[in-house]
């Protein structure tokens, strides 16, 4: 019996290995993130895995001052959900700003992907675009 | 041809908190207090929900129906287990409305329960994030709080909600719930006293914030032929829905809205065949200030975006077009997550029976209730009319 691809699996694979990955539907073309067993837009459970771009911009965000116990000493840290120029959005940790000042933060600033280290994991971050 | 459900029994602990005591003894006195006040023996009670978010995570136990209705003697009837994070006992609601509906059952007990104050606050917060996508949210650091507060600046930047607009609602749920026993907070805030607590998720702060809580709460439900044997003042449940959406926010077409919540309330007004307009007052989620803002728009009280406005104006308010969280809401009865569903289901029955005391709303005939679970991946909508 053929085992379906572990998709979730795969995706946190390429994020361990500092990549930027997603899936695009191979009936209509459509990008998806997070991994979905299904593509939404046309039912298609056929997928190719692409790179994607890393570009984006901030969607919206929050400064976690109360963190969860594994992020403790994080804290203060700003979350976001980013806009990525494929469509998909992504929720991931803002670097570069800072979390003191969100008044300084602004939704729509181009962002970048990169990957920060927490909780002894390999995180997705964005950074602001220069 | 579906059966009326009316709730013939309603039952409470204060919320708040309560050293030392399991949700085994919550959950015991109210649905003594349920049973009492329906009238009923213990032994008609033929079916019970229970409704309860963490008590695996933080109480260590699991399979917990069995658990409570052996506590109160009532073994030997189906005892289920019903888990919708923050909407864990409006779903039981749901369940107990279908078993009677249906035919199958003449009298339930349905019951919320939460154990949650004997913890440590980093092991609640933990906890409670549960709630959202572990893998794709969760992981990158984001909490329960942080959730609400990626909406709150998305309402903020769309339609120029305040964080002025979001403080009023504690300021009147607090207010509200002077007039509440059954309260976690017995005290008056202002605008002030929200603006300058701390921050937890920014831009929501310490009393954007509903409390930790303990509590129970237990209704009992019973067909239309039985509920005229032990009442002359049934309450009928004349819509019950539930509605569902993605676990992440990232994957919502929108942030300023829950779709869950619209098509949830969009069934309910169907199925009881009345419109926003005519409903008289409503319990709705609030556990971030934001959320009870959402919640005006989503339930159609005001346009989308008004929702800031609506409060300004006091329309929410006792006295006001619609008052909302008469109770003092999630924010200041306080939230023992998975009491909660049903607990708003008693405050409207408390209040169309004109039991409300200084808090009633004179004439109120319909009410509506607003439970969301975690993220807003689970919504239900009742509404029940005298």
């Amino acid at each position: 019996m053929e085992e379906a691809e572990r998709l979730v699996k795969k995706y946190f694979e390429f994020v361990s290995e500092k990549k930027f990955m997603g899936l695009k539907c191979k009936k209509c073309g459509a990008y998806i993130l997070p991994p979905k067993s299904i593509c939404k837009k046309c039912g298609s459970r056929e997928f190719e895995w692409v790179e994607f771009s890393g570009k984006g911009s901030l969607y919206t965000f929050t400064v976690i001052h109360v963190a969860a116990k594994r992020f403790l000493n994080d804290a203060p840290f700003v979350v976001g959900v980013v806009q990525l120029e494929e469509g998909p959005r992504i929720t991931a940790r803002i670097v570069g700003v800072d979390p003191n000042k969100p008044e300084t933060i602004k939704t729509g600033m181009p962002l970048k992907v990169t990957f920060i280290e927490s909780d002894e994991k390999v995180l997705l971050a964005f950074e602001p675009e220069k | 041809m579906m059966k009326k459900v009316a709730v013939i029994g309603v039952g409470l602990t204060k919320f708040g908190k309560h050293p030392k005591v399991s949700s085994r003894e919550l959950f015991a006195e109210a649905a003594f207090k349920a049973i009492e006040d329906a009238g009923i023996d213990l032994k008609d009670v033929e079916e019970a929900f229970v409704g309860s978010f963490l008590p695996d995570v933080l109480e260590h136990q699991g399979h917990i129906a069995p658990l409570m209705l052996d506590y109160i003697g009532l073994t030997g009837i189906p005892a289920t287990h019903t888990e919708g994070a923050c909407a864990s006992s409006g779903v039981a609601v749901r369940m107990g409305y279908m078993a009677i509906a249906s035919g199958l059952r003449d009298i339930v007990l349905v019951a919320g329960v939460e154990k949650m104050t004997d913890f440590p606050t980093s092991d609640v917060t933990e906890a409670l994030a549960l709630a959202s996508d572990d893998l794709f949210e969760a992981s990158e650091g984001l909490t329960f709080p942080g959730v609400f507060a990626l909406m709150a600046k998305a309402h903020m930047d769309k339609y120029g909600t305040t964080e002025e607009q979001m403080a009023a609602v504690a300021v009147k749920n607090h207010h509200n719930a002077l007039f509440n026993p059954y309260a976690q907070f017995h005290k008056e805030i202002n605008i002030e006293t929200v603006l300058s607590s701390r921050v937890i998720a920014w831009p929501l702060k310490l009393f954007d914030c509903s409390p930790i809580s303990d509590g129970a709460a237990v209704i009992i439900l019973a067909s239309e032929d039985v509920a005229k044997k032990y009442t002359d003042t049934p309450v009928w449940i004349v819509a019950s829905a539930q509605a569902s959406d993605t676990m992440a926010l990232c994957e919502r077409e929108e942030l300023t809205t829950f779709k869950a919540a619209r098509m949830a309330a969009e069934q309910a007004y169907k199925m009881a065949g009345v419109k926003p307009k005519d409903i008289d007052i409503a319990e709705v989620h609030d556990c971030f200030t934001i959320a009870e803002i959402i919640a005006y728009e989503d339930l159609g009280f005001c346009e989308k975006g008004e929702g800031g406005k609506l409060i300004e104006e006091g329309e929410t308010e006792i006295g006001g077009r619609i008052p909302v969280n008469t109770s003092g809401g999630l924010k200041a009865k306080g939230h023992p997550v998975g009491a909660t569903g049903v607990a708003q289901i008693i405050e409207v029955v408390h209040q169309l029976r004109g039991e409300a005391g200084k808090r009633q709303v004179d004439g109120a005939e319909i009410g509506l209730t607003h439970n969301v679970g975690g993220t807003g991946a689970t919504v239900t909508v009742h509404i029940l009319r005298r």
